[in-house]
């Protein structure tokens, strides 16, 4: 206990030296930007590309000048994929380091434990999770970068439908992104009335095989078409063993597997099935037309090129939430945390990698369903096919 | 000081207390006193499971299902069904001594790594129940829990209150709370071990064999002991729950299993004292080492693995060894 004490009294003439420095500038006081992110764990494909473009983009845009004529300066944690490590790191960040705005929060569990913290203490906070109840209904602080799974399953119904594919078996991993899915699906299946779920099979985490599901759903009647909604390496085991098993019929994937990374592991078995995705994958097929192509491009080749890694789309995330930040705060032309989340309601059109937010009092994540493109693979790449 | 502090049940008592209640005089942050609410919650678990550990000898590497039981039995109850906190905590401290009963019979009469992976087991079932029953506890993205409320009273880290004329806020509330909590805790613990139930546990921990010879019934008393370590966690589990006000399964995961071995193992088995310093340093150090980055699981396994090669029976004991060592040199120096 004497090493912690110590460890204050440390941090404490550290924060009084810090202080005094800042008095002596009071003009370069930087803008606070706060994050906590699971850059290690379970969770790790996701905030380690966050928390690269991050930094990077926050070296950026202080080498051009900063906002308001401020830097900005980054403080972030690594939650390692753990709830309650999600919520104490929010509380330092609220309480110890004081940030302005926070842009964080890789899983929905992460997000949703440092929500109520985040809601009492009146900061803005921009997630970078899935899930659909992050933003439904909606919370006063809270806003999200990425489309919900509702909107995958809203897009991949309307593809099927626009086939004529209406009878679908649907087979789902038990983990929380699949089991969201699954869920999500249903729903949206039951609104739309014309589209009807005849099979509904599970796999979990850690299953190597999912022919006996598959074979379940193969022989079930009027069967037209399979979706699995699922993360990690169970979709690619379901697209490999679909392709072993022969089924012709047309094969859908959802947005969590839609990285090059997949279709290393699934190879030629992937041949043909297709899933909603961002742009990002297949900047060069975008239309010059559209409006998010020059961003889509700019973000890949400097991610790339900074980290000589391939960019994903979870990295793209925290682009479009660091972006809408700074949008905000320019916009107010303060941090007053009041006036930042005002500004951030009401950011209209504003073009990012995974799409065109248009944020209003109901509405804090911006975007349609549209935001997804329908892509297929052909010959072992990505085509953009709507 | 520190081995005379050790010794005395009571002499222990107060000097934890004298700890809790001077806190607060030293912090002011609000970060800090959620930080040391989690970690009375956490200790006062730990103290339960040393119980277990330290005394009788047995390994539990399945605890945080138990722990985990108590936070989602409260959290549906309350969230779900409109129960008061206090009946849930203690209609879900009740079933999962149960629980802990029933499972406890049969695989408290296998030993050593056996005994282990039994226990490892129950807790991978209870972490895979949690993550399943989605319509119930949320599956694998968690539930929010509402506050804890005592007789329509709430309490929450958001709120303000005022205690004996003074103004405090809901965090301060809080940490004063679970530091009464950990208090109640360690003097129940302590009695339990300076009573013949604790003699018992003792002597099976000695030599199993040998108790039974003597006339010890051990499979009673190791079922007893698991039991209460198992309501312990509950209890603990299901205030943690309601001062988080968010949980995951992972409260109930294999991971929080291992952490809450390690603080008895790094505190000091048998040593209640020595266990909730374990449990201390198990919690700051990730939030110490954060600022770290990525040097922090480095440093944070070499801390572990240098404490366990050069204090192999724990902080507290080794201490307090060292000291009294030095003691009785200075007094024959003397003489």
């Amino acid at each position: 206990m004497n090493g912690t004490l110590a460890h204050y009294t440390k941090k404490f003439l550290a924060i009084t030296a810090a202080g005094l420095l800042a008095m002596s500038a009071q003009a370069a006081d930087p803008i606070r930007i706060g994050s906590f992110l699971s850059v290690t764990g379970p969770a790790s494909f996701l905030g380690d590309p966050e928390l690269k473009t991050l930094e990077m983009y926050v070296e950026k845009i202080n080498e051009e000048g900063g906002v308001l004529g401020r830097q900005l300066e980054l403080i972030h944690y690594d939650d390692a994929g753990n709830a309650s490590k999600a919520r104490n790191f929010a509380s330092r960040l609220i309480r110890s380091d004081r940030v302005d705005i926070i842009v964080g929060g890789s899983t929905t569990g992460a997000t949703m434990a440092a929500v109520p913290m985040i809601e009492q203490a009146q900061i803005p906070f921009i997630s970078l999770a899935g899930a659909t109840v992050i933003t439904t209904p909606v919370k006063k602080w809270v806003f999200k970068t990425p489309q919900s799974d509702r909107m995958a399953a809203e897009r991949i119904l309307d593809d099927m439908k626009s086939r004529g594919l209406t009878k679908i078996g649907l087979i789902s991993g038990t983990g929380g992104f699949g089991s969201s899915g699954r869920e999500q699906t249903l729903a949206v299946a039951k609104e739309m009335g014309t589209i009807e779920v005849v099979a509904d099979e599970t796999y979990g985490g850690s299953d190597t095989d999912m022919t006996a599901q598959l074979t379940n759903i193969r022989g079930t009647d009027g069967v037209q078409t399979i979706l699995n909604f699922g993360f990690g390496q169970g979709p690619a085991i379901v697209t490999r063993n679909y392709a072993q098993l022969g089924i012709d019929l047309p094969f859908y994937q959802s947005h969590g597997v839609a990285s090059d990374g997949f279709l290393e592991l699934a190879g030629d078995s992937a041949e043909g099935l297709r899933l909603p995705a961002s742009p990002l994958l297949v900047p060069d097929s975008l239309p010059d037309s559209d409006l998010q192509k020059p961003i889509v491009e700019a973000y890949k080749s400097e991610y790339e090129a900074r980290w000589n890694a391939k960019v994903s789309t979870f990295g793209a995330y925290a682009y479009d939430g660091l972006m809408l930040a700074v949008q905000a705060i320019e916009k107010a032309g303060t941090t007053d945390k009041e006036a930042v989340r005002d500004a951030l309601e009401n950011i209209q059109g504003h073009v990012g990698v995974t799409g065109t937010y248009n944020m209003s009092a109901d509405d804090h994540n911006g975007l349609t369903a549209d935001s997804f493109r329908i892509l297929e693979v052909q010959n072992g790449s990505w085509k953009l096919v709507n | 000081m520190v081995a005379k502090l050790s010794e005395f049940r009571l002499k222990g008592l107060v000097f934890l207390a004298i700890v809790v209640f001077a806190l607060p005089l030293f912090i002011s942050n609000p970060f800090h006193y959620s930080l040391a609410t989690q970690i009375a919650l956490i200790a006062g678990a730990v103290v339960g499971l040393n119980l277990l550990v330290g005394f009788a000898g047995q390994i539990s590497l399945g605890h945080a299902g138990f722990f985990g039981l108590g936070a989602y039995f409260s959290a549906i109850m309350t969230s779900h069904y409109g129960w008061s906190a206090i009946p849930a905590l203690i209609v879900g401290a009740f079933g999962v001594g149960i629980i802990a009963w029933v499972v406890g019979r049969p695989i408290l009469r296998l030993k050593g790594h056996y005994l282990s992976m039994a226990t490892l087991a129950v807790g991978f079932i209870i972490a895979i129940i949690l993550n399943n029953e989605r319509e119930m506890t949320g599956g694998p993205d968690g539930m929010p829990v509402p506050a804890f409320d005592v007789f329509g009273w709430e309490l929450s880290p958001f709120g303000q209150y005022s205690l004996f004329g003074m103004d405090i806020s809901g965090d301060l509330a809080w940490y004063l709370f679970a530091g009464v909590v950990l208090l109640v805790a360690v003097w129940l613990a302590q009695n339990l071990i300076d009573s013949p139930i604790g003699r018992a546990l003792r002597s099976v921990h000695g030599s199993e064999v040998a108790a039974s010879v003597v006339g010890v019934n051990t499979t009673k008393y190791k079922s007893l002991v698991f039991v209460i370590s198992a309501v312990y966690a509950s209890v603990m589990g299901a205030l943690y729950a309601h001062f988080q006000g968010f949980i995951t399964p992972a409260v109930a995961g294999f991971e929080f299993s291992i952490l809450l071995i390690t603080m008895v193992v790094l505190g000091g088995m048998g040593s209640t004292i020595g266990v909730i310093i374990g449990a201390v340093v198990l919690e700051l150090l990730p939030q110490v080492l954060a600022d770290f980055q990525e040097f922090e699981m480095v440093l944070f396994g070499l801390i572990l693995m240098l404490t366990m090669i050069f204090m192999p029976k724990g902080l507290l004991p080794t201490v307090a060894n060292f000291l009294a060592k030095r003691r009785s040199k200075s007094a024959g120096g003397d003489a």
